[in-house]
């Protein structure tokens, strides 16, 4: 049997998660046998599919294109699933807010339990997943026939996205449902790296006082090209918008280079960045837990040290 | 319209959980357990609702142990009309809440259910998908603003890029996610008029729910620690560090 990813786009270009669930797919297809298809369900997305079908490792491409998929709406989207997964032994999506929204619709249709954010692959069947904001593991083994599983993209790093030469199938869409409409967007425009693909990410909490003051976590972010993000405490305190988010329920990052600027460092926001290669903490208070687990710390005002960091990394830059 | 909140009893999220020594979970025993903090938001946002002349009552529904009823409690204090309390020994999964859920919905009829996005115990975020899904209805995750008239609902969603705002027809499932409201505290004389409120009590055998758990934990482990690193004395050692010792810059 063989294993679908369910491919997270923009009807234009895969996202980068993709690529990780892929990485988690070859780890189950190794082991449980069988091939990796792709699925890309959107609008005017055959380019989409062209992508998916030069990705290593990729045996197929299935395309559903309709009306009903452009943007992604789990009803009208898990239907379509449900009516391929005959075919499957697991479904993986990843735990993207695409993935995690459509995922869970299509293991209760299929009357199977989902197994959430997967962190490692055991067997075909059993599989790692943090619990309790990452202050455990749990190994679960499933039951079901079918495995609707969503991938944390952080604990496997992505699949080449060229070397293969899928053939491209078209499958038929049962397309729009009706039950519901898309209204419309407002994402967020930057010139930055995506946050949970960034190598380096520069992050900001309550510290920061105000969203003005971001310029100053801005300035540096471009000199490292690194992307910005914020603790639960900057997004609620409206400094910046919901999609800067790194935590338990936010982005999960792992870059190779993660500052955290002004952030205590509640359990919450360690769930979303502690597997970060290198850690640094900048906070006026030395007993703030960020300094525990953070393998770099500097106490101090960060309205004193960030001009000072962009203009030693301009100096070095020269 | 009636609105349908659930509510799940969780290890308080200020509790830093420990994993027991033979490694079948986290240790619960002894430790402070609250309403998971998005169930929370999800119970205000339909008081909201019904402060505003949309909903007509509220009713809280926990599954699992016995103890849940104090979970219940504190929605109700909080101020929903009346609770609902599906019990049973049995671990549940999001898979068997959802048809919990589902058979309560069928027998109270409400126009809305709220539900959080996600349980800060095993977050698996995936109940209230599930339930739209056996309920044919649509789902709206992730909510940081619903407007609904005349029976339809616009919900705007917190997205990877930013925002998104879908539509529907009620009956719908939203779940919730921060931004939404920041929930009531409940006062004294509301906590003692919530021990007057009714709690309707049933069994999964009641219902008609197979509860048998699908996924078998295997074991819980501890994540491998961090170290804590070093402390640096300026700015040029940061950067100096980052480049020759680290090399990540």
């Amino acid at each position: 049997m063989a294993v679908l990813v369910v491919a997270d786009h923009d009807n234009r270009a895969l996202r980068p998660a993709t690529l990780n669930t892929l990485a988690a797919a070859d780890a189950i297809a190794k082991v449980g046998g069988g091939d990796v298809h792709v699925l890309v369900a959107g609008k005017d997305c055959r380019a989409v599919a062209e992508a998916s079908a030069q990705i290593a490792g990729v045996a197929k491409v299935l395309l559903a294109d309709d009306a009903g998929y452009e943007h992604g709406l789990a009803e009208n989207l898990a239907p379509l699933i449900v009516g391929v997964a005959p075919n499957y032994s697991h479904i993986l999506g990843p735990a993207t807010t695409f993935g995690k929204n459509l995922m869970p619709r299509v293991a209760a249709l299929l009357d199977v339990m989902q197994i959430s954010d997967i962190s490692g692959v055991e067997s075909s069947d059993t599989f790692i997943r943090p619990i309790y904001a990452g202050n455990a593991l749990a190994t679960v083994q499933s039951k079901d026939a079918i495995k609707v599983i969503t991938v944390r993209g952080t604990a496997f790093p992505p699949v080449e996205a060229s070397g293969g030469s899928a053939p491209i199938e078209t499958v038929s869409a049962a397309g729009d449902t009706g039950m519901a409409q898309f209204v419309r967007a407002e994402l967020s425009k930057s010139e930055r790296p995506e946050l949970t693909s960034a190598r380096i990410i520069i992050s900001g909490g309550r510290g920061m006082q105000s969203g003005d003051n971001f310029h100053l976590l801005e300035k540096v972010a471009d000199k490292l090209g690194a992307a910005v993000g914020a603790s639960r405490a900057a997004v609620d305190a409206g400094f910046v918008p919901n999609d800067y988010q790194v935590g338990q329920t936010g982005k999960i990052v792992a870059p190779e280079l993660y500052l955290a600027v002004g952030i205590s460092g509640a359990i919450q926001h360690l769930a979303g960045m502690k597997d970060s290669k290198v850690i640094v903490a900048i906070n006026k208070d030395e007993e703030a837990p960020i300094f525990q687990i953070a393998d770099y710390g500097l106490v101090g005002d960060l309205f004193k040290i960030l001009p000072e960091l962009d203009e030693e990394l301009g100096k070095r830059q020269q | 319209m009636k609105a349908l909140v659930a509510v799940k009893r969780v290890v308080d999220y200020n509790v830093k959980v420990r994993v027991k020594a033979d490694k079948t979970g986290v240790e619960t025993a002894n430790v402070k357990m609250s309403m998971n903090p998005f169930d929370e938001i999800a119970v205000e946002e339909a008081l909201r609702l019904r402060e505003a002349g949309i909903v007509s009552e509220v009713i809280a529904v926990s599954a699992g142990i016995q103890q849940c009823q104090e979970t219940i409690r504190t929605a109700l204090a909080m101020g929903a009309d009346r609770g609902v309390l599906v019990q049973t020994d049995t671990e549940l999964q999001p898979l068997s809440v959802a048809k919990l859920l589902k058979a309560v919905v069928q027998k109270e009829e409400p126009g809305l259910v709220i539900i959080g996005k996600q349980a800060i115990d095993d977050d698996c975020n995936q109940t209230g998908q599930m339930l739209a899904a056996l309920l044919g209805w649509p789902q709206a995750t992730f909510a940081s603003k619903i407007v609904i008239s005349e029976g339809r609902a616009e919900v705007t969603r917190e997205v990877d890029g930013g925002l998104e705002t879908v539509a529907f027809k009620l009956p719908a499932v939203v779940t919730t996610d921060l931004r939404l409201n920041e929930p009531r505290y409940a006062s004294l004389p509301n906590i003692m008029k919530a021990k007057k409120k009714p709690i309707d009590a049933m069994t999964p055998e009641q219902l008609g729910v197979d509860v048998t758990p699908r996924l078998v934990t295997l074991k819980v482990e501890e994540p491998a620690k961090r170290q804590g690193g070093v402390k640096v004395g300026s700015v040029a050692e940061l950067v100096d560090k980052l480049k020759n010792e680290a090399r990540v810059i």
